[in-house]
């Protein structure tokens, strides 16, 4: 009845390369950005930046994978803890500015002088230290997953109420954040960056740093989620995922199981969301917006749901047909994106990942069991 | 018979003025028209329009026409065509004099003349121009009127009009300065403006009772009204944001209904549902355009027309896509949710390939513009309409559900879809009418939402995540549901908006249901039975 594999995915191996390709890279590029500029293999700011902005987005997929993959909880509103993130470490580059900004004031940001404040609201405090950035950028998303998580889970809120009001949630969120008096800067969010802890952030090192940065957390992320997916935990995530009310009269406790994945998920979209502001220089409340979580649902799906190396990679394909996409043919983009929803889910189910073993191994006539109820337990 | 009488008493009211020794103030009215001194110039005004002398009439007119000449020694002439006469006698002068300049214009002197005018107006033959002038004369309370009101109060025959005049009365005697002696008429006047109420009312009232030279028992009586009057406003406006609310969840409820039946049926989420009221709306303007190019005539009656037509297209668009995607995706509603989600971003962006980006006019027909005012509230058609509209709507649906066929086999099918099959029921045959039912009542909202929102190929984004919220509020497989969540959203998120902001009523909104969504997590109204999800 499911279409996807029911077992977690045994091969390690396949994790670890994809994590290694992806240090690989990011390090490559960043070497290559460093070399004069005459080189031919020379990588210019932009293709850095680029490179950056994917990686951060495939820790989002990776995010919206742990929890759609194997708890089968689609989340139509996990831009919203990728954003949450951002917010936190703009936080902290915002005050890393200091007296550089157009109004001069040492404490306060450019946007709340304008807004006349008079001082930094209490959410506010501690964000000139570096160390307290990095731990609201997983807290914050975290505390709001838990927070929401343990609500929806406990109620037994599932399927496709649960995916709406995951984009209620989001949706209020941009809301609320586009207001001026929330003290996040309104319809303009955080930017005009100067500093990450006292490195030029437009110096091609810094931003080469950076570069490997987002590549080592991503490869961790990966090998973390591998972890967690592999063990027993991961397991029942699945039992979860394909037959929720038989997992609970086995005697397990599905919303507990679903909780700490859930939250685990959201503190990688905020990592994610963190290293996207520092390489991209702005985060606004647009990235709140309902399409952008569900444009990372479909970055998974494409790559293949349930596979983990496969949310990293239709991460990084999927944006980079957008970039290309959007130079060349600007009036197709929303065709190509609106055909490659349909098609994936029509055709390829399992995504290039399951294109990929489909090639290298077909699977056997799978016999499956008919489950007696066909509308119970729906991932 | 009327203008004897009138002339009489005008002429009364001209001995009066001869008697008191205003006779040498009329005089010198003339030359205060041509005052560097607004007050000099209103006063002399209202002093001219109040005496019975043509030619002070000839003046206010000459003045309003800019005719109205002044010369350097302060004597004022009117000009007609080339040649000038005296304003105060209208003879031609012996010698026009040098340097003659006309007498400007403003604001002020222009509405002093209005109330002049609206004066003349009283004694029109025509009770509407008399109820007209009345009105004017309310909205000024100019004190210098209050012998011309009295006098059209005591000539008065039609009944509005004179209650009309009696407020008009008050105003006027409570713009004139405390005198001791006034103390019963203003008390008099007092009520009669307390009973009136409105703004304008208010703000007479309230300047009574702040004054220091009033007497205590009218500042109290005065005090009294203004409070009443605010409890008054206060009430309409409670009364006017729930029509507000009212209006607003009809728009969610012809919004909702569609997507309710999709997911109570096959329990799928249609996210291209908003692209199908956007679809709708293109679909009157179409049929707009195309009835203004054949048969202008019927052009008012457009709307009318487009009803039916985008329910037919929106239907037929709807059991294509069902035929044609959503029934390889059976059984996985979330990757439905995905196919439609990409369904919508192609039609979106197929609209504003064919359109344009931009916004289209959609006309509002006349009989469906403007308001009318009920009470202290202001009912705009266009959105009672859209009430009535929804109101049908549910009713047809009601109707469908219940005593036709299909709809026994939605519900049917609702309830417990395979025991439905096992009875005989094409279980895809009622997917495919139930989806283009959905895409039809979507594209019903969208020729509404047509009527008050801009139509551009971003409609849809607009109202469909308040469409979700109303969908999973309600509970699905229940229209009640459905109703109940729209008309609570709608009225809620109106009712929140005055104290906390649009912007914050609507996440306290999203933030209720979400939280209400833990409670009861298959909404409102949920379906109960076996063959129902865990």
């Amino acid at each position: 009845m499911n279409p996807f594999s029911t077992r977690a995915p045994r091969s390690l191996r396949g994790v670890i390369w994809m994590a290694a390709a992806v240090v690989a890279a990011a390090g490559g590029l960043a070497a290559a950005s460093l070399l004069p500029e005459g080189n031919p293999l020379h990588a210019s700011v932009f293709v850095v930046s680029l490179a950056g902005k994917y990686l951060s987005y495939a820790m989002l997929a990776l995010a919206v994978d742990l929890v759609w993959g194997f708890a089968g909880i689609l989340t139509l509103g996990h831009a919203a803890f990728f954003a949450l993130g951002g917010y936190a470490m703009g936080m902290y580059l915002m005050r890393e500015i200091g007296a550089r900004g157009v109004y001069g004031n040492a404490s306060l940001p450019d946007f709340m002088i304008f807004l006349s404040w008079k001082s930094l609201p209490w959410y506010w405090w501690g964000s000139e230290h570096f160390a307290w950035a990095a731990v609201l950028v997983v807290a914050v998303p975290g505390l709001l997953a838990s927070v929401f998580g343990w609500l929806a889970f406990r109620s037994r809120v599932s399927g496709v109420y649960l995916s709406i009001i995951t984009q209620a949630l989001t949706y209020a969120l941009m809301l609320a954040f586009f207001q001026n008096g929330l003290g996040f800067g309104g319809n303009n969010g955080l930017t005009d960056f100067k500093d990450i802890l006292g490195a030029d952030l437009h110096a091609p090192l810094t931003r080469a740093v950076l570069l490997v940065a987002t590549g080592v957390l991503l490869a961790t992320s990966l090998l973390a989620a591998r972890f967690v997916v592999g063990s027993r935990f991961g397991s029942l995530l699945v039992a979860v995922r394909d037959a929720e009310s038989r997992t609970r009269f086995l005697g397990y406790r599905p919303e507990q199981a679903k909780l700490l994945v859930w939250v685990f998920s959201a503190m990688i979209a905020g990592l994610g969301g963190a290293l996207y502001v520092t390489q991209v220089g702005i985060i606004n409340p647009g990235e709140f917006a309902p399409a952008n979580s569900i444009e990372s649902v479909i970055w998974v799906a494409v790559g293949g749901r349930g596979t983990l190396c496969g949310a990293v990679l239709g991460a990084i394909l999927v944006n980079l047909g957008k970039t290309l996409f959007t130079a060349w043919l600007p009036e197709f983009w929303l065709y190509g994106l609106g055909l490659l929803f349909i098609c994936t889910t029509l055709f390829l189910p399992n995504g290039l990942m399951g294109l990929w073993r489909h090639v290298r191994k077909p699977p056997p006539e799978e016999v499956t069991p008919e489950v007696a109820d066909t509308q119970g337990d729906e991932a | 018979m009327r203008r004897v009488r009138t002339t009489c008493l005008l002429a009364a009211l001209w001995l009066g003025a001869m008697v008191l020794p205003g006779h040498g103030a009329r005089a010198d009215a003339f030359a205060d028209l041509a005052s560097p001194q607004l007050g000099a110039v209103t006063a002399a005004i209202s002093t001219l329009a109040a005496s019975p002398d043509p030619q002070a009439e000839a003046a206010l007119q000459a003045l309003g026409e800019r005719s109205l000449f002044a010369a350097p020694d302060g004597s004022v002439y009117i000009r007609h065509g080339e040649s000038y006469v005296e304003a105060r006698t209208g003879q031609p002068p012996a010698t026009v004099p040098e340097g003659l300049k006309p007498i400007r214009l403003n604001n002020r002197i222009r509405t002093a003349l209005a109330g002049v005018q609206a004066g003349r107006d009283l004694l029109a033959p025509q009770p509407a121009t008399r109820l007209r002038a009345a009105d004017a004369l309310y909205a000024r309370h100019d004190p210098a009127m209050l012998p011309v009101v009295e006098h059209a109060l005591a000539v008065e025959k039609d009944a509005a009009v004179r209650t009309r005049l009696t407020e008009v009365r008050a105003a006027t005697i409570l713009g004139q300065p405390p005198a001791p002696d006034a103390l019963a008429s203003r008390l008099e006047a007092v009520r009669t403006l307390g009973a009136v109420g409105g703004a304008q009312a208010r703000g007479i009232l309230a300047g009574v009772a702040g004054s220091d030279a009033e007497a205590p028992a009218l500042r109290r009586e005065a005090q009294a009204a203004v409070s009443r009057i605010d409890w008054h406003l206060r009430a309409w406006g409670v009364a006017q944001n729930a029509f507000y609310g009212l209006s607003y969840g009809s728009v969610l409820l012809l919004a909702a209904t569609g997507l309710a039946i999709t997911f109570g049926v096959m329990g799928v989420i249609n996210m291209a549902h908003g692209e199908m009221m956007m679809i709708g709306a293109y679909v009157t303007w179409m049929v707009q355009q195309a009835i203004r190019a054949t048969v202008p005539a019927l052009e008012p009656v457009a709307i009318l027309v487009a009803i039916p037509v985008a329910f037919v297209v929106c239907g037929a668009l709807g059991i294509v896509i069902e035929r044609g995607l959503i029934r390889f995706l059976y059984g996985r509603p979330l990757e439905t949710l995905l196919a439609t989600w990409g369904l919508s971003l192609i039609l979106q962006q197929a609209v504003r390939s064919i359109f344009g980006p931009t916004n289209i006019a959609v006309q509002t027909p006349g009989w469906l513009s403007g308001s009318v005012a009920v009470g202290g509230m202001d009912i705009t058609l266009n959105r009672l309409a859209i009430l009535v509209f929804a109101g049908l709507v549910l009713g047809g649906l009601m109707l469908v559900l219940r005593r036709t066929p299909l709809g026994l086999q939605m519900r049917a099918v609702t309830q417990n879809r395979r025991m439905a099959a096992l009875m005989g029921i094409r279980t895809p045959r009622v997917d495919a009418l139930a989806f283009g039912l959905g895409a039809g009542l979507a594209g019903l909202a969208g020729v509404a939402v047509s009527q008050i929102d801009n139509v551009s190929p971003n409609l849809g984004q607009s109202y469909i995540i308040d469409s979700f919220m109303v969908v999973v509020f309600g509970g699905v497989g229940n229209l009640w549901g459905t109703l109940a969540a729209a008309l609570a959203l709608g009225m809620g998120g109106k009712v929140l908006e005055p104290t906390i902001g649009a912007v914050s009523a609507k996440i306290a909104i999203l933030v209720l249901v979400i939280l209400y969504i833990q409670r009861h997590p298959r909404g409102m109204f949920p379906v109960r039975g076996r063959g129902v999800e865990s």
